[in-house]
């Protein structure tokens, strides 16, 4: 593949990862909601199952975005086949690693959800269920990765993404001893 | 919970219960046995009443591969398929083989409750002085109510929990046929259709074993003809012990008939069909005077709701609610309940409990008018209508 | 053309209601009550709708018996 040296991508490539992680931060906290079958204000709940769905759309763009772009980039050196298989890396430690295994993660995800009334429920559960364990994979991947981590701003932002998701997945545990019903109430 | 123990004395004699020698196994083609099982108008005696030959020729269209022996018995007022299965496991056992050659199955299961060691021990023993061409074992499976839904029962057998699904069993080639029913297939096969129609009536032929409890002398299982007047069948076990106040007809799916209403009637379900009852898992409990049917109608429905699967919101939901607004006597809850409960489950549950509280609201209004003004004519009496421990699913 | 709803998988999330709210009502426990009419060619999409976006996959289009 002939590389292309500009500036533009690599600002591109690491523009893009931020983005797609902060979408990937809102498609798990989306998920949780509708699993909690929250209501957005007086809208009905199969909004927030919509949204959940549109923001992953949006976020496998950018995230589509972002891995192209890492491999056309000359600076960032990547191959595409680190992009597909988790493997530590000269260049890298295990942090390329890192975000293969959560593109691949990913990918699983959302092609079964694709043809989720094909594959059935309990199979499309069980991969669904690796999304709990995709976005902590990514965010190593994000802070572990690139010269960015050092700076104010994507700190805050990392932050900012982490503590959302600890909210929300305690919210979610704490659900889950409710006696059943489990969530927020059936009715309304 | 005390639980009223049930005695295991019954009637000798009888087709079913005779443990007579019926000789070696008839060899009839496969289309003559159905022929034969069709004329019979035998119908299944597990509760639902299903015509047998209707049922029979679905399996086989499948293909048939199994055929499940039913002797579960999860009604906790029934034991007349223990005793059944104590008295004649032979009979049972031919009935099953004879319906494997009919559905084309290869393999037969006698299926029964885990806690019942003595009919364990008599089936096995039955089982090894047998030869059958087919494959025939006895499996056990978990002591709760819905164990004997059939779609549960294959769960179970297949490795899973005791609870029902959706897809039923004679859509994946596998008969369940309950034990009392197999026994009659085992005695059409020998002695024919006009035999079995001697007895009985011409839309409900041939005998039936009920379970008798309550005020009676002596409380147990008896034979009797379809189309016997109750009052007659009440005779068979001692006759009554006391004044009766009403009678639970057909378990605790059934309905509860006022005792005047229902003494003369013929045990069948076309007489039974008027006041909305139905013969369903063959057991009748006859409430004394001095007994509180509400009380003892509240104490099912509670145990009804503890042995929901779990697996459909309305049952979980409703039979709970149901219990609570019975035992406040709040029947216009009830009323707004049972729409949203019966019918609304992937097996019978809801709507068999919605339709026995409906039944104990109908004919103890006079009770709970009572209970409201802070008196139960029971109140001396112990508990009559006995329920389950509920032990582990799997 | 018939919306069959499967109990057991169903776990009253509610959105089937709010998709097609002139077959599917909810009960107190905020699970479906579908009516067993046959399916009207104008609700075909909102129905198509539900059976896509139930979490559980608990709703299915049927042939009328």
């Amino acid at each position: 593949m002939h590389s292309l040296s500009n500036p533009a991508i690599w600002y591109l490539m690491r523009g893009s990862g931020v983005v797609t992680l902060i979408l990937f931060t809102g498609v798990v906290v989306l998920g949780i909601a509708t699993t909690m079958r929250f209501r957005p204000g007086r809208l009905p709940r199969f909004v927030t199952l919509g949204l959940h769905r549109s923001v992953a759309l949006l976020a496998v763009v950018f995230l589509a975005i972002h891995v192209a772009t890492a491999v056309v980039d000359s600076f960032a050196k990547v191959s595409l086949a680190q992009v597909l298989v988790p493997l530590p890396s000269a260049k890298y430690g295990l942090f390329l690693g890192l975000g293969a295994l959560s593109l691949d993660l990913i990918v699983a995800i959302v092609v079964t959800s694709l043809i989720r009334h094909r594959i059935g429920q309990r199979v499309w559960k069980g991969i669904h269920w690796l999304a709990y364990a995709s976005w902590p994979i990514a965010f190593l991947h994000a802070v572990g990765i690139g010269t960015d981590k050092a700076s104010g701003w994507f700190l805050d932002t990392a932050v900012a993404c982490a503590s959302v998701i600890v909210v929300a997945v305690f919210w979610r545990l704490v659900a889950l001893r409710r006696p059943y019903p489990k969530y927020l109430g059936a009715s309304s | 919970m005390s639980a009223v123990a049930i005695s295991r004395h019954w009637d000798e004699g009888g087709r079913l219960l005779a443990a007579v020698d019926h000789g070696p196994m008839p060899r009839f083609s496969r289309r003559e046995l159905l022929a034969e099982i069709e004329a019979s108008g035998l119908a299944g005696r597990g509760g639902a009443g299903f015509p047998t030959a209707v049922k029979l020729n679905a399996v086989a269209r499948a293909p048939g591969r199994v055929v499940v022996a039913n002797g579960t018995e999860g009604e906790p007022a029934s034991a007349k398929d223990k005793v059944l299965l104590e008295a004649n496991p032979h009979l049972v056992l031919d009935g099953a083989v004879i319906a494997a050659a009919i559905v084309g199955a290869s393999e037969a299961v006698v299926a029964i409750g885990r806690a019942d060691r003595r009919v364990l021990k008599r089936l096995l023993h039955a089982v090894a002085k047998r030869s059958d061409h087919i494959d025939v074992r006895i499996e056990t499976v978990p002591d709760r109510f819905v164990t004997g839904e059939e779609s549960a029962l294959v769960h179970s057998l297949e490795g899973g929990p005791a609870k029902p699904t959706l897809r039923k069993p004679y859509e994946r080639g596998i008969l369940v046929q309950n034990v009392e029913t197999l026994a009659n297939v085992g005695l059409i096969a020998r002695y024919g259709a006009g035999w079995f129609r001697e007895r009985g009536t011409p839309e409900e032929p041939g005998t039936a074993l009920v379970t008798v409890l309550g005020a009676v002398r002596r409380p147990g299982v008896v034979e009797v003809e379809l189309g016997t007047p109750f009052r007659d069948v009440l005779q068979r076990v001692g006759g009554l012990t006391a004044l009766p106040q009403a009678l639970l007809v057909g378990g605790y799916f059934g309905t509860w008939v006022r005792a005047n209403d229902a003494i003369d009637l013929p045990l069948a379900n076309a007489a039974l069909k008027p006041l909305g009852a139905a013969l369903g898992a063959r057991t009748i409990v006859v409430l004394p005077h001095d007994a509180c049917g509400l009380s003892e109608s509240a104490r099912v429905a509670r145990y009804l709701a503890t042995e929901s699967a779990g697996q459909c919101g309305p049952c979980v939901f409703g039979l709970p609610a149901m219990a609570d607004a019975l035992e406040r006597t709040d029947v216009g809850r009830l009323r707004r309940l049972a729409p949203q409960v019966a019918g609304r489950g992937a097996c019978a549950h809801p709507t068999g409990a919605t339709r026995f509280v409906a039944s104990a609201v109908d004919v103890f209004a006079d009770e709970i008018e009572r209970h409201r003004r802070g008196r139960c004519r029971g109140a001396n009496h112990p508990p009559l209508l006995p329920v389950g421990a509920s032990p582990d699913w799997r | 053309m018939q919306l069959r709803l499967n109990p057991i998988l169903c776990d009253g999330y509610g959105h089937c209601a709010e998709l097609l709210p002139e077959l599917v009502e909810l009960d107190e426990w905020g699970y479906p009550i579908v009516a067993r009419e046959p399916l009207v060619r104008r609700l075909e999409p909102a129905a198509r709708r539900a059976v896509k976006m139930c979490p559980r996959l608990a709703l299915s289009l049927e042939k009328s018996p």
